[in-house]
């Protein structure tokens, strides 16, 4: 039984971005990006990816640091889980995601993990892609030659699919600061064995001076396919003051964009990720809530 | 210098080279010129096989040689089942598949390399062609007509029928008050030692010795099976079981890959080595439990009990591993008086082959199904009368005893005071202030349980003639050496093989009390066949209460011997001479004094010995008790649900059991933590699951929820002692005593915690969405009787 | 194709050709000789081969050992020094935090991480933050009572 013996492959630890990208065309798809290799080494001892060629980021400074600015957060799409949920910046610019972080996987994952791999990967049950999408964050990549802002709403495209060209590598994740009396939270049932979510969801709330909610961004993962916002949710909340009935019946519509592609397998059947979709909505909006008073 | 008594929390000898990373186990060994073995394995459940080309693997650089199960089929034999039931089938289980595979992960052919990495790359090269047949995984539905079958021996699936009966349950059944009946499903476990196998073999064809370093809890009857199934000889072989990293059970077998790599050795002259791989392990190495059991409990509305029914599909895998046929059996149905005074109790085992992994010993192995079994219907019972389910518990328990107790299924306890270890589990929970507890949070919508078990197991596997005439293939005894070196040092050599049960310590503790010796002066030697001459290994709880007392034997002897000799030294008569920690001396001559190292001096140098007396201190002995041991217990669990998920917790866990006399509190307490750990593990979140072809779908530890530490609380634990006559130490067992007692105290926790729902049962595991469906049907059904109701009152 | 890297492993630099394939488990047990972590699983969840690469606690069974290149590695085998254990060795002996051993080594690696950047932790960090590392035998009680002896800075004393 092969499990622990990837297949053959040629190893690269460029310095640049550009150089990253140049390798990237220069195998023309049968490379791959290996950031801190925590989702991609476990496929490929499995040999379910067998890529011809690893080029390791690690060596790339692009790629690295939190830079804090008044329009918000900067993170290099190197930065661990481990930086993210001990950065003093984050926890205070984003506590959302420095509180998400902590709660992926493990201690020995979140220390070689990173933001980069993970959100590029659009595994359907990791917790970033929820948390990036909650907080509008900007996705910037780059080739040898350009580089463009990709909108996090237009990131994720599928199961394990985003909007990364062949070439193109993700360098940075722009946070944008929140607005004032925004709370947030993120809350999901772990799956015991894996610690993926079975369902998460982020909740980004800000609320106006008399109490009404004045902006709503609110996420899913795990439950469908790739992470998506719940917009039907988001637009029953906005303009009013949310009271629990209030939120409990925007929760009920958070399964909406899902519905019909909600994952099922051993560890949980459509229907219940469907109804934890809104069990997790409601809490996940509820603590929001409370955090932004 | 530690001087060790008998009940103190010695500090294990064992620590110091496993804390340092210096222990050694099968994958750490490496000889010269080895070469590495991956075996190819059937993706499907059910297949023949049609063809396997070798070519392209042979041809890689770096291969060796590759062996298919044709090529080998004669070396390699049939691994046996060493358990027998009356009008059993046992069909022959090739080491590696030749004509046909009967589950996913059966070896079709080995590939062996000078590096792990181009074996396992050559082992994608082997080219099988299967002409792919229907599989069954479902037990009972493997009986029935049309179902595929497995082997020709068999036309229905089943291996055997076996049953016990005392009394009469039908006539209990007629004239009781209340029968409950119930379908309880005891899911299928992986055992997930968390060092997987491993096997490495070495070939001396000079003189033909051949030995084998395998992760195994039975070095020597593995040799003796490897060694009828091959036809080499038992003398020449030789089995080494290093340190070995947790079995549970999972390493009490011949297996494959051991008689694989010993004859792909024998055949290149050259060492190899197989590690197995953790998802090749999921199907590779044995599982535990899987029974489909139907029920009844019968009685009178006062709480007396009056009968037991059990009939059990008991899924066997695709063939019998060594010990299978035992495990749903004399391990389960004799066991089905529990604590309890049952008059009638019948039980009928159908074992039925699948395909699937065989199912074999794990942890507990069978008790933990009786007991779970029992328990959930003894609360069932209650809760249909109407009552507390630990008054009904009292009102049925055996009256204490001392001196033996026989119960309807023909077996006879040892000793047991059933009601001392439930009171002293009530001293520490107070059941009341529980209560108030419970109430008050269901009106915050927080919904709380607490379960009881009250259990009782089997242990010190012996007596030989009982156990052969169960059924098993070899008798259970078990054998010491006590060998004093001409320093006063000494050595032990036990037949029993440990696998972190801390043996090192414990013998040697028991050997520093018994001789005076320090810990330090004692080696305690165990898992290799060239060590010591027998030994039936380690499992069942039986090492401290077979092994121990053949260890107590021995020491006597030497006790005996080396007290002559002392008095020939001192001059004196025998009768005069006290020995006391590690001191001979004379009751009435204070100066006069000998320590036990120039006694055994003097054994060795022969110059003043008594007449007649054979030199040195080296003594042996045999230990087949008359009786198994019987520990029992009381377990209280509190479960915490949240109703709007589903998802249970433990909120807290004690643990009372009476294993008899204690020889080191620390390690006793380490293993009842990490048998509670497995049996809430069960109850909780464990279970392989099949799909309908026999694919497992929890194939890796990304599906199968092995319990981590935010998964438990920290445990209570106490103790009751009832010492047992059965051996001189007094001591039952207690590798197994928290699996076996867990997880009815869990489901019956939650089903406490959702009963004003209507809810009676609960199957394990307690996944959330299975508590969230029970909870939402309960609803639903409470709601329509509501309504039913409603309609009839208007 | 091997690749030449230089790997500083319990304070010895040394220089190796390891195969690009080649994980730093399997480079330090089969290369380096240190059996001391264990190989547990292979899908990255059972922590057995926690080893420290750089300071921070990893599962050396998720990296290629050509990542480690430059880097320094730390393993059950560097702790005690001058015969002495490190105090969350001795913790362990003195709690009784394991029985057969196996995952021990990975647990000590990242119990002793968790101490680093938590000194004082409850029951509930302790539990969480060894949630990487699977035990079979323990039942993780004596595990957690003996990060908690670590922490009280009793480790060590009899």
């Amino acid at each position: 039984m092969v499990t622990m013996t990837s297949a053959p492959f040629e190893y690269m630890r460029p310095k640049t971005v550009a150089e990253a990208s140049r390798l990237l065309s220069k195998y023309g798809g049968g490379a791959k990006l290996l950031a801190g290799g925590h989702s991609l080494v476990p496929l490929m001892k499995l040999r379910l990816a067998s890529p011809q060629a690893l080029i390791d980021l690690s060596g790339v400074g692009e790629l690295k640091g939190i830079n804090s600015s008044a329009s918000g957060l900067s993170i290099g799409a190197m930065t661990t889980y481990h930086e993210l949920e001990s950065s003093v910046e984050v926890q205070r610019a984003a506590p959302l995601l420095a509180d998400a972080a902590s709660q992926v996987a493990d201690a020995q994952v979140r220390n070689f993990g990173t933001i980069g791999g993970a959100v590029s990967h659009s595994d359907p049950s990791a917790d970033l892609p929820a948390v990036v999408l909650a907080l509008d964050a900007v996705m910037k990549t780059a080739t040898q030659r350009a580089g463009r802002d990709i909108p996090v709403e237009r990131f994720f495209k599928d199961f394990l699919t985003t909007a990364l060209r062949q070439n193109e590598v993700l360098t940075r994740i722009e946070v944008p600061k929140l607005p004032a009396n925004t709370g947030t939270s993120y809350i999901k049932q772990s799956n015991k064995a894996s610690h993926y979510a079975v369902v998460g969801v982020a909740a980004v709330i800000t609320l106006g001076a008399d109490g009404v909610c004045e902006r709503a961004r609110v996420a899913i993962t795990g439950a469908g396919p790739y992470a998506v916002r719940a917009k039907r949710t988001e637009r029953m909340l906005v303009g009013k003051k949310l009271a629990p009935n209030v939120i409990r019946n925007a929760a009920k519509r958070a399964g909406a964009e899902i519905s019909g592609s909600f994952n099922e397998d051993v560890h949980a059947s459509a229907g219940y990720r469907e109804a934890m979709t809104q069990v997790f909505a409601e809490r996940a909006i509820t603590a929001a809530v409370a955090n932004a008073r | 210098m530690v001087m060790a008594k008998l009940g103190d929390s010695v500090r294990r000898v064992e620590d110091d080279r496993l804390i340092t990373g210096r222990g050694r186990y099968v994958d750490d060994i490496k000889l010269n010129g080895m070469l590495y073995v991956s075996l190819v394995r059937s993706p499907h459940a059910h297949a023949l096989i049609k063809n396997v080309d070798v070519s392209a693997a042979a041809a890689l650089p770096g291969v060796e040689t590759v062996f298919t199960g044709a090529d080998l089929q004669e070396q390699l034999g049939s691994l046996p089942a060493g358990w027998t039931i009356k009008d059993m089938v046992a069909p022959p289980h090739p080491p590696m598949a030749f004509e046909k595979v009967r589950v996913v992960g059966d070896a079709v052919a080995a590939v062996v390399a000078i590096d792990p990495a181009i074996a396992a790359d050559a082992a994608q090269l082997v080219d099988v062609t299967y002409e792919v047949l229907p599989a069954i995984v479902d037990a009972e539905k493997a009986t029935k007509p049309g179902a595929p079958q497995l082997h020709e021996e068999s036309s229905d699936n089943v291996a055997f029928n076996w049953e016990v009966h005392g009394g009469d349950y039908a006539t209990a059944a007629k004239s009781a008050e209340v029968v409950v009946k119930q379908r309880i499903i005891n899911q299928r476990l992986i055992p997930n030692s968390m060092e997987t196998r491993g096997v490495v073999a070495d070939y001396d064809p000079g003189n033909d010795h051949l030995t084998i370093y395998t992760s195994t809890q039975i070095p020597h009857l593995m040799r003796l099976l490897f060694s009828l199934i091959t036809g080499h000889p038992e003398h020449k072989l030789r089995v080494v079981a290093p340190d070995v990293g947790g079995a549970f059970g999972c390493k009490l077998y011949l297996y494959a890959e051991e008689v694989i790599c010993g004859i792909i050795a024998k055949n290149l002259g050259r060492p190899v080595k197989w590690t197995e791989g953790r998802q090749e392990n999921y199907v590779a190495t044995t599982h535990g439990r899987d029974h489909i059991a139907d029920v009844e409990i019968c009685g009178n509305k006062d709480g007396t009990i009056t009968g037991l029914n059990a009939h059990i599909y008991a899924n066997l895998g695709a063939y019998l591993s060594t010990f299978a046929p035992g495990i749903p059996t004399v391990l389960f149905g004799l066991m089905l008086s529990g604590q309890y005074k049952i008059p009638s109790i019948s039980c009928k085992v159908t074992g039925v082959f699948t395909n699937t992994t065989p199912v074999d010993a794990y942890r507990g192995a069978g008790r933990p199904e009786a007991t779970h079994l029992v328990e959930r219907m003894v609360d069932m019972f209650a809760q249909e009368i109407g009552r507390d389910p630990l008054v009904v518990r009292r009102k049925n328990f055996l009256a204490p005893f001392k001196n033996g107790k026989e119960v309807a299924t023909g077996v006879k306890y040892d000793s047991g005071n059933y009601q001392g270890a439930l009171n002293r589990a009530l001293e520490i929970f107070d059941v009341k202030a529980f209560r108030e507890e419970q109430r008050a949070a269901r009106k915050e919508g927080k919904l709380l349980g607490v379960g009881f078990s009250t259990y009782i197991e089997i242990c010190g596997m012996a007596p030989s003639a009982v156990a052969g005439a169960l059924g098993a293939g070899a008798g259970l005894w078990e054998s010491s050496t006590v060998r004093v070196h001409p320093t006063g040092k000494v050595t032990v050599l036990t037949g029993t093989s440990p696998h972190g049960q801390g043996h090192e310590t414990s013998f040697a503790q028991i050997v520093s009390a018994e001789l005076g010796v320090p810990m330090e002066d004692v080696d305690v030697l165990h898992g290799d066949t060239d060590r010591q001459q027998f030994g039936t290994g380690t499992f069942g709880s039986r090492s401290l209460a077979v092994g121990g007392q053949a260890l107590m034997m021995s020491l006597k002897k030497v006790k005996d011997k080396a007290l002559k000799i002392a008095a020939r030294e001192l001059d004196a008569d025998p009768k005069m001479v006290r020995f006391e920690d590690g001191v001979y001396s004379l009751e009435d001559i204070a100066e006069k004094q000998l320590p036990f190292a120039s006694v055994a001096l003097a054994a060795h140098s022969a110059l003043n010995l008594p007449p007649r007396m054979e030199p040195g201190l080296e003594e042996t002995s045999f230990f087949d008790p008359e009786n198994f041991t019987w520990p029992f217990g009381a377990h209280i669990c509190v479960v915490e649900i949240d109703e709007a998920t589903g998802e249970t917790k433990i909120a807290k866990y004690v643990a009372v059991d009476d294993i008899g006399n204690v020889i080191n509190p620390m390690i006793v307490d380490g293993m009842v933590h990490g048998g509670i750990a497995q049996g809430i593990g069960q109850a909780l979140q464990e279970g392989a699951v099949y799909s309908s072809d026999g694919q497992l779908l929890t194939g890796s530890m990304l599906d199968y929820a092995v319990p981590t530490a935010e998964d438990l609380p920290s445990f209570i634990t106490d103790r009751t002692v009832t010492p047992t006559n059965v051996n001189d130490l007094g001591a039952k067992g207690a590798g197994e005593a928290g699996t076996i007692a867990a997880s009815p105290a869990v489901i019956n926790a939650v089903v406490d915690a959702l009963k004003h729902l209507g809810v009676k049962h609960i199957d394990m595991p307690l996944r959330s969405e299975h508590v969230w469906r029970t909870i939402n049907d309960a609803k639903v059904a409470q709601r329509a009787n509501r309504s039913v109701s409603a309609v009839k009152g208007s | 194709m091997p690749t030449t890297i230089t790997v500083t492993v319990n304070g010895t630099t040394r220089t190796n050709e390891v195969d690009e394939r080649l994980l730093l488990v399997q480079y330090l047990r089969e290369v380096q000789n240190l059996t001391g972590t264990h190989i547990g699983c292979d899908t990255s969840n059972c922590g057995a081969c926690t080893v420290h690469l750089n300071g921070k606690a990893v599962k050396s069974c998720t990296v290629f050992a050509v990542q480690a290149d430059g880097g320094t590695v730390k393993t059950v085998e560097g702790l005690a020094s001058n015969g002495v254990m490190h105090p969350m060795q001795a913790a362990f002996k003195e709690k009784h935090g394991l029985q057969c051993g196996f995952c021990t080594p990975g647990m000590i690696m990242t119990s002793i991480e968790l101490l680093e950047r938590n000194p004082n932790p409850s029951e509930a960090e302790i539990r969480r933050g060894i949630r990487g590392n699977l035990c079979r035998c323990t039942g993780y009680h004596n595990i957690v009572e003996a990060v908690k002896f670590a922490a009280a800075g009793t480790g060590g004393k009899k």
